[in-house]
Order: C-alpha cells, then sequence, then structure tokens
C-alpha cells in the first residue's frame, strides 16, 4: 500500500499514518513544511511499523507547478493507493476579519492548496484508474458561523469540490472521501480546550477516518455523532440560528 | 486555567495547561517559566502531578519513537508514551517492558519520575532498573543527558525524582524478551499473614509476578484472621483462550461512594467466595491478569465527588508481620477500605533511585473514600509505619505529613541539590515547602 500524506505533520494525519503502519507493509511519502518535525514523525512510523518505507518531502503548498511536481514525483517510484490532504491551519476568526492578509492565508492554506493537491492527486488517478483520495474538510463547513467563518468557508469549499469531484469519478474506481472532523485533540485547538470545551481524541478520530477511506466513503464525520449534530444544526431556521452563540 | 485533577479526584484546581507535543521545542517552551510540573497520564492518585493555581506541563504530545534495535532490545523514546502503546507494539515482536505497574495507562516519563513497581518486583526490581539513559530539559534552557555511566548521580535523582530534577523528555529503555502475552497463573486462597509470608517466599523463585488480594475487613481483633487471595502467575508458552478486549467506562460520578460500610463487606466476602475455588492452573492472557482496572475507564469515579485517598506503605521484612497486622487491624476497626486491597513481599533489592519508593520488605495497598473517618485512619498508619522503620509511596500519597517524608527517605538531603528550582508541584511544596 503506497499512500501520499500532504500536511503530514498534522496531528489527525500523524495518527492516521500510524494506524496505516499498524495494518502491513507501507511505503509513505509525507509531504510537510516542517522538516524536522516531519523527520520525527517519519522516525517514529519506521519504529512502529517494523518495514514500513517513510520518505519525506519538503512541501511547497501554493505553487501550482511546484504542486504537480510533488505528486507526479511521489506517483514516479510506482502507483499510489491513498492521498490524504490534511494540511489546515484553525485562523483566529477575529484576526481574520481585521487583518486581510491573515484571511487571505487562512483561505490559501485551507481551500486553496488543498484543492490544487486534490486535482493534481486527481489527475493521476484519473491516469491509473484507480485510488482514494482523501480531503481533511471540517464540521465547521457545514454552516457559517460567527465564530469561525474564515475557517468554515474554506472547509466549506473543500466541501463542495470533492463532491463535484466524487461526480465525476463516479462509476470508476476512484475514490473521493471528504472527512469532517469535529474539534480534535491537537495543537490547532490548544484554545477550545482552554475554554473548557471537550474534543475528540486524535486517535479515534484517525481510526474513523483510516476505516472511512479504506471503504472509499464519500463523507465521514468523525466522530460519527456529528454527522446527527450537523444535520441539526444544518437545518436550524435562521431566525433561531442567529439568536444562538454557537 | 482550567480545572485538574489527579486519580484520587480529592480537588480540581485551576491549572495553566500547557501542551508539549515537540521534543526540540520544549526547551524554549519551558525556559523561564516556572515554578511548573510535568504530568503525563495524570495516574498518581494525590498531588504529585499537580500544581494548582500554576503551570503543568501535560506530556502525552511527546509521544514519538526514536529508534529500536531488535537486535539488543533497547527502545529510545519520547517520554509521553503510554506504556500500553508501548506493549502492544512491540509484544508481537517478541519484546516487552520489563517493569509495568498495576496499570499500563502511565507514560514513560511518569513512570521513571514515580520509579514504578510492577508485580515482578521480586525479579526485575523497579521501571529505574530498565532505563539506560535519559534526556532531562531544566527550566533554565539546559539539557541534560545522563545514565548509568554519564553523570550517574543526576541519573540517580531523576529516577523516583517526582520530576523535580526537570522535564524527562526521553529515554532509552532496555526490553525484555518476552515469548507471548499468556501467563500460567494460579489464586491460592489463604488465612493468615504467616500463610501469606510462606506462599510469598515460596514463590519468589518460580513464579515471575506474584501479589495477594486481601480483605481488609476480616481481621476486627474480634477473633478474625485475615484471608486473602494469592495470585501467581509466570510466562507460558502455551496459548490459552483468545482475549478480547471490552473497554468499559464509568459513566457518571455518583453522588455518594459506591465504596462504603455498607458495601464493603458482602463485596468482599463474595469476591473472596467466587475466587477461593480457583486454585487450579490457568493459562490466562497477561492484560486482564496484570491491569484488571485498565477495561473499566475512568474507575475512579466510583468513590463518588470527594474522590478517594490511596495509602501505601512498606515496611521491612523484620518488623512486617506485625506491622502489618496492627495496620489491618486499625483499618477493620475504622470500617473503612474498599475492594483493591494488595499486599505484596519487594524483592530484597536497591531501588535505583535516591528517591525511589521500593525496599526490601513488604508493601500494603489500600484505597480509601474520602471520609473525615479515614483521615483520622491515617494518622495511626503513619505511626505503625514510622515506628516499623517504613515508609510511604508518593505518587500515591496527597496527605503525609512533612516530617515524616523528612524522616523516611534518608536521601532527600542529597536529592535537593539536583532540583530544577522551576519545578515545583503540590507535593513539593507540601512535603519540601517549595
Amino acid at each position: 500500500m503506497k499512500i501520499v500524506v500532504v500536511g503530514a505533520t498534522s496531528a489527525i494525519a500523524e495518527q492516521c499514518c500510524r494506524l496505516w503502519v499498524a495494518e502491513g507493509p507501507t511505503e509513505l511519502v509525507l509531504i510537510a513544511r516542517d522538516m524536522a518535525k516531519a523527520e520525527k514523525i517519519a522516525a517514529d512510523l519506521r519504529v512502529r511499523g517494523a518495514g514500513a518505507t517513510v520518505a519525506v518531502v519538503k512541501g511547497e503548498f501554493l505553487d501550482p507547478a511546484a504542486i504537480s511536481a510533488q505528486v507526479a514525483d511521489a506517483a514516479a517510484t510506482g502507483p499510489i493507493d491513498m492521498a490524504l490532504i490534511a494540511q489546515g491551519w484553525l485562523a483566529d476568526q477575529a484576526a481574520c476579519q481585521d487583518d486581510l492578509a491573515m484571511l487571505r492565508e487562512a483561505l490559501e492554506i485551507n481551500a486553496l492548496s488543498a484543492a490544487l493537491f486534490a486535482e493534481a492527486f486527481a489527475q493521476h488517478f484519473a491516469r491509473q484508474g484507480r485510488g482514494t483520495l482523501g480531503i481533511i474538510g471540517s464540521v465547521a463547513g457545514d454552516r457559517g458561523r460567527k465564530a469561525n467563518y474564515a475557517y468554515g468557508a474554506a472547509k466549506g469549499f473543500l466541501a463542495r469540490f470533492a463532491e463535484g469531484m466524487d461526480h465525476r469519478f463516479a462509476g470508476t474506481d476512484v475514490r473521493i472521501v471528504l472527512i469532517k472532523p469535529g474539534p480534535t485533540d491537537s495543537p490547532m485547538t490548544a484554545e477550545i480546550k482552554a475554554g473548557g470545551r471537550r474534543v475528540a481524541a486524535t486517535d479515534d478520530v484517525a481510526r474513523t477516518i483510516v476505516v472511512g477511506m479504506a471503504r472509499g466513503r464519500p463523507v465521514i464525520y468523525a466522530p460519527p455523532i456529528w454527522r446527527v449534530i450537523m444535520l441539526i444544526v444544518r437545518h436550524l431556521p435562521r431566525f433561531v440560528f442567529n439568536r444562538l452563540s454557537i | 486555567m482550567r480545572p485538574v485533577a489527579s486519580w484520587g479526584r480529592l480537588s480540581a484546581p485551576p491549572h495553566d495547561v500547557v501542551e508539549l507535543g515537540d521534543r526540540d521545542r520544549v526547551a524554549a517552551q519551558i525556559a523561564g517559566r516556572g515554578p511548573g510540573i510535568a504530568q503525563g497520564m495524570g495516574r498518581s492518585y494525590g498531588d504529585a502531578c499537580l500544581n494548582p493555581n500554576g503551570l503543568l506541563w501535560r506530556t502525552t504530545g511527546l509521544d514519538r519513537l526514536i529508534a529500536f534495535d531488535a537486535a539488543t532490545g533497547r527502545l529510545t523514546c519520547e517520554a509521553g508514551v503510554v506504556l500500553r502503546d508501548l506493549q502492544r507494539l512491540m509484544l508481537p515482536r517478541g519484546w516487552g517492558l520489563a517493569v509495568v505497574p498495576g496499570t499500563q495507562l502511565v507514560t514513560v516519563g511518569g513512570a521513571i519520575a514515580n520509579d514504578v513497581h510492577g508485580k515482578n518486583h521480586h525479579v526485575l526490581g523497579t521501571f529505574g532498573d530498565h532505563v539506560r539513559r535519559l534526556r532531562l530539559v531544566r527550566t533554565d534552557g539546559e539539557t541534560i543527558e545522563c545514565g548509568l555511566d554519564l553523570q550517574p548521580d543526576w541519573f540517580a535523582a531523576t529516577i523516583g525524582g517526582l520530576g523535580l530534577t526537570g522535564l524527562i523528555v526521553e529515554a532509552e529503555l532496555q526490553l525484555q524478551p518476552v515469548a507471548g502475552p499468556w501467563l500460567e497463573a494460579q489464586t491460592l486462597p489463604y488465612r493468615g499473614l504467616a500463610e501469606f509470608f510462606r506462599l510469598s517466599d515460596d514463590s519468589e523463585a518460580g513464579w515471575h509476578h506474584t501479589v495477594s488480594w486481601i480483605d481488609c475487613t476480616a481481621m476486627d481483633g474480634r477473633g478474625g484472621d485475615l484471608r486473602g487471595l494469592f495470585m501467581r502467575a509466570r510466562p507460558s508458552a502455551t496459548p490459552g483462550r483468545p482475549w478480547r478486549e471490552r473497554r468499559r467506562r464509568m459513566p457518571f460520578t455518583p453522588p455518594l461512594s459506591l465504596v462504603n460500610r455498607l458495601s464493603l463487606r458482602p463485596f468482599n466476602a463474595a469476591y473472596y467466595a467466587l475466587n477461593r475455588g480457583r486454585a487450579d492452573t490457568r493459562i490466562v492472557h497477561a492484560e486482564p491478569f496484570l491491569y484488571p482496572l485498565d477495561s473499566l475507564l475512568e474507575w475512579n469515579r466510583m468513590y463518588g465527588p470527594r474522590g478517594f485517598y490511596q495509602y501505601q506503605s512498606v515496611v521491612p521484612r523484620e518488623a512486617g508481620l506485625d506491622a502489618t497486622r496492627e495496620m489491618l487491624q486499625a483499618i477493620a476497626a475504622s470500617g473503612e477500605g474498599s475492594f483493591l486491597a494488595v499486599l505484596k513481599t519487594f524483592g530484597n533489592r536497591l531501588p535505583p533511585g535516591l528517591m525511589s519508593f521500593p525496599a526490601p520488605g513488604v508493601t500494603l495497598a489500600l484505597d480509601f473514600r474520602n471520609t473525615p473517618r479515614a483521615v483520622a485512619l491515617f494518622e495511626r498508619l503513619d505511626a505503625i509505619v514510622l515506628a516499623a522503620g517504613g515508609r510511604l509511596y508518593p505518587a500515591k500519597d496527597a496527605r503525609m505529613p512533612r516530617a515524616m517524608f523528612e524522616a523516611t527517605y534518608p536521601n532527600l538531603v542529597r536529592f535537593t541539590r539536583f532540583r530544577d528550582p522551576g519545578m515545583s508541584s503540590g507535593l513539593s511544596r507540601r512535603l519540601t515547602g517549595r
């Protein structure tokens, strides 16, 4: 099994990788910006998955030519079975409202970069006629909220993007899997935790993702209870929703 | 600030929690920031892992493995790795941790800082006996590498050092070759302390794991004699029935302790009656045998909203029989106690750390729901332990008097020289003043 992970230093991606190397012989390509951290993760995965091959690639996340090249390089050593696009940045909403440069950065990393990678992998999967592409969206993308719409809108964009790709590849052996985690225990959610809110365990979320990707399910909520919660949140009438501070 | 409780749930004081996640950034994250204390899984019962109204450095994000040599069994990992994850990863490859305490849900750093022991103490000593090297980051930004042959004084101070010599960031462990997860186990009912000591002595040579459950209500001073179940096990090459983990969780905290004067006697009597007929040899999986409580998550809620204490003492062998009898009589007379009462002999060996708890002799561990009666009982037990030349286990402690700590840990003054001035816990302030 050959798996390429973009944004491999994300807590969720790292836990997914641990599960993959535990399953059996795995060839992993980790694409990351923070090389020092990625190397530590790679060393860990090599110990965990005796016999796992783990390569680390310095990622360039916004340059279309570089993204094409990174995916082509990863594919050059053999067909890719799965790809997971996991980069994300929970930008501070208030800061994004005050600072357009920050807003732009949040949209670029959460939406633009992920879409470019998704398309690059889609080209590869279309050529080889199979493959599973996992894209990490968020429950925040299901309905715009004042608390995080800069982040949420970018993740909502990914939902539409994945939906379109799923339509495009219907009837083929290419699977597009949109993953919507709820708040998960990671450095990204430090402020949520400081506020006393519960977050899901990263390894539980990762298990849901790994199982869902193996089955090729189009939309995964992790933990699954968020499917119900967001169904309700999406259907709240505006006059009710706008009175809530959620 | 958010409330953080330790395993005993006696209080949940506010803490400024900082998560550590990258071993190369720890120095930058803690330098000049103290006083604080490291916390892993928060399994110590009292205040060793708390720093009320102060900084708490959570180490569970430091959970990466660094290197493993399959020829020698040496594993280097970050300090936040949980023992259960390590065991489940390494056992299928024929290697395992030499020493694991009664729960696997503790971190490597916590196991070193409390120099934990297990049911095989008489064979393999404490966790610290199998640490080859460790890396400590101090709050002045300095990094100290130490091991048996590298700054051994720092090494001895840090093993069992309660996290007060600096923050343990990584460690190199010597794993043991393990044939498989199966144990050949026996449960022997017995009566009387003399019988307990006889069984312990008889089992030391041939049995890897020994421990005894005791009925803490039986020795009431009105002629009632101690009754207990002596459990011993050794590695088995024959596989037993497949074991599948069932993860259950104590779903809520009951308004009153489920362990109380009404439930204690009937439960203990039933437990004894159910197990006394099982003297035959069984093949069991190591996990349910060695860590029976790990399958019930958050079992500590059972003691209700006021939480509970654990009292764990060790007394030297010569005084052991009389002191243990006195303690058990005092406990039975108080009517307090719990289902979780454990008696075990430690092996005749010196621990690796300056402040390590284990010593040659016999250790008694009991949980007590938090009541004024229990707190009064502890003073009585303290007197017995002190008179017998014993001491208490800081990892379990939330209340021992400072004078008792000073009197029973003779290396305390030497240890103080190695303390990091930026490291302070509820326990260190209570027992050392800072």
